[in-house]
This record gives structure tokens, sequence and C-alpha cells, in this order.
């Protein structure tokens, strides 16, 4: 009784939230609209059972996917009024986007009706291990039927990770905004400073 | 508790509502207490430092003077600029303070006194710590003003850099321990060293962890030397300029009630929780929330120190440090914790 008026509530607040991500006006709404579809979908993952699941999507998608979004859509400075002016010019375009959407939903469902298509299922599906929690029965999976899966999606993630890096890298040798802490420390004040005793009128040499 | 309700003839539906609700409120009270007067220690000990008094007119040594300011915002007038995004103004100190409070339904005070005893633990309160930066992100946007916007950019890059190599730490924490539930971290530290401590931070190979933890710490709740975002000498008061009254204070409680979690977490990870820190019988008779209480006020007391003696740091150091030197460092303990426990046998013949 419960779980069914949890899984509801859940599942209303997530599509509401999707489509006030579109509608709404303003970019920073829209933003937190998705935030709270994304916390709302968390809540569906632990109704199913799958709490590591719902954990992970707030700490990697609330916590830091969305702040990113967050944080680049914020410096926006969004004019409503330039951008209705382009309403007219661009209006043709976005019928032509909608006319290909609404074909695609109509092949998508006359397909569905037509019954589904025969995908093959795998010879022994993956059971849950007994006894065991939802996190080890994860890892136990992870890392021996889906090790090499597993690792490639690492990989891809490293290389897009050095190639963020690689376009985003300056190099700042010889500017002035550059810091070598280790220069910094090691720096005595013997380096930076000298004692004299000018004589009178005759000011210091440096 | 539940069973203390059922016990009395009750169904046991009603009587686990109102167990949790029961916990909930014997949480967030004296919590909200507990922050009152650890701003008035914080002020005490800075005042120390400093070689000044301290908060010392309202009530015997002062005492009472959180709950004068408390009663002083209560009777202000709420501002709301006029250029204000007027809801999300509001939302923002709700959510900071909100936030502030769900991690601590996973922190035990006993071995059975926890609100909620989750598998997933630990990483529900990695999740929950990285959402307190939307009060004040919002707080920076909504406020609609030049300061409380940049204070809202520099949360948001800060708390993501700090928040990675916290999430490495608490890994090598879980390696040894072998649980994300808070209790069976605490129950892993009984007798850890050489038998006798109850304590994970004298493990040479967790030692240097515990020290990045503190620093992280301190820089995922923006206190000194990292409050940046409220660098009073740069952005006024950072995302707070705007808020006065009420929606001011739940600011400023959110922000205490999160650096006592961090506290909490550094006295359940490192310093045995609620286990008396020498493994010896007599010691258990004292109750464990006293024991973590200790520690808890403690760490604090550390903090306060901190805040009295360390410059700010200036922001892009900031960044270095989280990224080239925490980042690195935590990721090169994995490594060795995890090849230590596996050279050692630590994880059994494997199943």
């Amino acid at each position: 009784m419960i779980q069914l008026f949890a899984f509801y509530m859940f599942a209303t607040i997530v599509i509401l939230a999707a489509v006030m991500v579109i509608l709404a006006r303003n970019p920073v709404h829209s933003v937190l609209w998705l935030i709270l579809a994304f916390f709302n979908a968390a809540g569906l993952m632990v109704l199913v059972g799958a709490e590591f699941v719902a954990v992970l999507l707030v700490i990697v998608y609330v916590g830091a996917v969305a702040v990113l979004f967050l944080f680049v859509v914020m410096m926006l400075d969004i004019d409503v009024a330039s951008m209705r002016a382009g309403f007219v010019r661009n209006a043709p375009l976005g019928f032509a986007v909608a006319l290909v959407l609404l074909a695609e939903m109509v092949l998508g469902f006359g397909a569905y009706r037509a019954g589904g298509l025969a995908l093959g299922t795998p010879a022994a599906p993956s059971q849950a291990l007994p006894g065991l929690s939802n996190i080890q029965n994860v890892g136990a999976l992870l890392y021996t039927r889906y090790v090499f899966l597993f690792e490639m999606a690492g990989l891809i993630l490293l290389v897009a990770m050095i190639g963020a890096i690689v376009l985003t890298h300056r190099d700042r040798r010889g500017s002035a905004a550059r810091q070598d802490i280790a220069r910094q420390i090691g720096r005595k004040p013997v380096d930076a400073t000298v004692m004299t005793r000018p004589k009178v009128g005759e000011g210091v040499e440096l | 508790m539940t069973e203390f309700f059922v016990s009395l003839g009750m169904a046991y539906g009603a009587a686990w509502f109102l167990a949790t609700v029961l916990g909930i409120l014997l949480i967030a009270l004296p919590l909200m207490l507990a922050v009152a007067m650890v701003i008035y220690v914080d002020r005490k000990v800075w005042a120390a430092v400093a070689l000044r008094r301290g908060p010392n007119v309202v009530g015997p040594f002062g005492l009472l003077q959180s709950f004068a300011d408390g009663l002083k915002v209560f009777l202000q007038e709420t501002i709301v600029p006029s250029a204000a995004n007027r809801g999300l103004f509001l939302i923002a100190p709700i959510i900071t303070f909100t936030v502030a409070l769900l991690g601590w339904a996973v922190v035990p005070f006993g071995p059975e006194a926890v609100l909620a005893d989750i598998n997933v633990g630990l990483l529900y309160i990695l999740a929950v710590s990285s959402l307190g930066v939307y009060g004040v992100v919002i707080a920076g946007w909504a406020s609609n003003s030049k300061y409380p916007f940049f204070s809202a950019l520099r949360a948001a890059a800060q708390m993501i850099s700090y928040e990675v190599s916290i999430g490495f730490i608490i890994v090598c924490v879980i390696l040894w321990a072998g649980t994300f539930n808070m209790n069976g971290i605490i129950a892993a530290q009984q007798g850890h060293g050489l038998g006798v401590i109850n304590a994970f931070v004298v493990n040479p190979l967790l030692f240097p962890l515990f020290v990045m933890f503190l620093i992280s710490a301190l820089a995922e709740t923006a206190r000194a030397p990292f409050d940046l975002t409220e660098a009073e000498s740069e952005l006024v008061a950072g995302y707070q300029t705007e808020y006065s009254s009420m929606s001011f204070a739940l600011f400023w409680l959110g922000e205490y009630a999160n650096v006592l979690l961090m506290c909490a977490l550094l006295a359940i990870l490192f310093f045995g929780g609620w286990l008396p820190p020498v493994d010896w019988a007599p010691l258990y008779l004292v109750p464990g929330w006293i024991w973590l209480f200790a520690k808890i006020f403690f760490f604090f007391f550390v903090f306060s120190l901190i805040k009295a003696t360390v410059p700010r740091f200036r922001y892009d150091q900031l960044m270095r440090l989280g990224w080239k030197v925490f980042l690195p460092l935590s990721l090169f303990f994995i490594v060795i914790n995890s090849g230590w426990l596996m050279a050692t046998g630590h994880f059994g013949a494997g199943s």
C-alpha cells in the first residue's frame, strides 16, 4: 500500500519535473527542475531495492553533474527578448524537427503494437547472489562476468579525461601568473635581502 | 524503540512511525542546542587566541549569547531584495538547513542508537554532503547581486574539488572496514591498534588519510582557512550578503550543523566513533554517545583553533591543493592500502 503510494508520488514528480525542465522560461529554473527529477528517480531506485544505484545517482548526477550544469547556466546572461526575436526565422526549422519527432513516435508505437522485436537473451541470466548485500552483488558481477566491459568503460573515461585536459591546458611558463610553490618555500632571507651601510648622500647600488 | 511501542500494544506500522518521529526529534532538537552552544565555543576559542574575552554579558560566562542572537534575528524583518528571484531566494536557506540535518540520520550514537541503520550509510552521507552546495549556489544566484554570485561560483567549484578527494579517502577506510555500514565501520576499529586502541588513525597507512580528510572537511564545509565563499575582505559576506533575519539564521545553523557532521565523521571513520579510545572493559561502562560527543567536541576545538590561527588561502592555492596534491596522494594511498590488504590476505581466499 505505502509502496504503491510512494511509487506514484515519485513517478508523478519525475514526470512533472521533466515537463517543467522543458517549459521553464529561465534556464536556471530548468536545471533545478532537472535536479528534482534526478532526485525522485533515485527514490524510484530505492523502491526497487537498488539502494546503491540510488545513492550513486544522487552523488554523481545531483552532486556533481548538475552542479556543473548550474555553474555554466548561471553564467549565461540570457535576454528573453532577443531570443524571441529569432522566433519567426527559426520557426520552419523547429517545425521540421517536431515533424521528425512526431513521425518517429508514430512509427515506434505502431511497430510496438505490431509485436515486440525478438531480442536474444543471454544463455544464463545473471542471478543475484543470495545472502549478499546490494553492493557486494554489483561488485561480484562487475569484476567477474563483466570485467572486460567494465575495464573498457574505464579506459574510455580515461581517454575522455586526458582529451579534456589536453584541450584546456595552457602552458603558463614565463607568465607572471605562474606560481612555483617549491621555489617560493625554498627562498631564504639571504637571497632576498642585503645589509648595507651606505654613506650619507651616496645611496644604494642594487 | 519500535519494539517498546509494540510491547505497549500498538500495531507495528504505527509503532514504527511513532518511533521514527521520536528518533528524528531526539536527534534534531539536541543538535540545534549543540549548534547554539558550539557557536558560543567557537567565539570563545577565537577570542582566547586573540587575547579577548569573547561573549561574556548574556547569562553566566555569556553562555546564553547564542540564544540572545537567535531571539534577535527571529524578531527582525525578512527583507527580500526587489530584483531577487523571490521563490529561490527564500528556498535556498531552507535547503541548506534541511540538508545539514539529513546527514545525521545515519550517524550511530551507540550500538543500537541509530535512526537509519542502512547498508550504504557512508555513501548516503557523501551524497547528502554533496547536496549542501545547492543552498549556497541558489542563494548566490537568486540574490541577483554581484558578490553573492561570485561566492556561489567559488562554492560550486570548491565543493566539487574536495568531494573527489574525500571520496577516495573514504574508499581506503571502506577497504579496511569491509562495509559501508556506519556501525560496521566502527566495529571494525575495535582493538585495531595492537589489539588495544580502538581507532583506525593509529594505522600508519591510514594516518596520512586522516590528515587529508581533516583538511578536506575544512574545505568542504567552507571553514577557515578555506572560507573563500564568505571572505569578508573580498566578497562582503558572500552568498549571505542579501539575507537577513531567520533566512540568515538558517544559513548559520546549517553551516554549523554541517561542521559538527564533519567532526562526527572524523570521529567515526578514524577515531572509533562510540567506542572508548582503549579496548579495556571498565571503559565500556560509559555510554557510547558520551565517547562520540567527546570526540566530536575535540575535533570542533581543532576546527576552532585552525580558524583562529591559519590565514585564508588564495583561490588558486585552494584549487591547486585539491587537484594537484590531494587527488594524486589519495589515489596513491588507495593503491598502497589495497595492495597491502591483498598482500596480507585481509580479504580472505576470495569466493
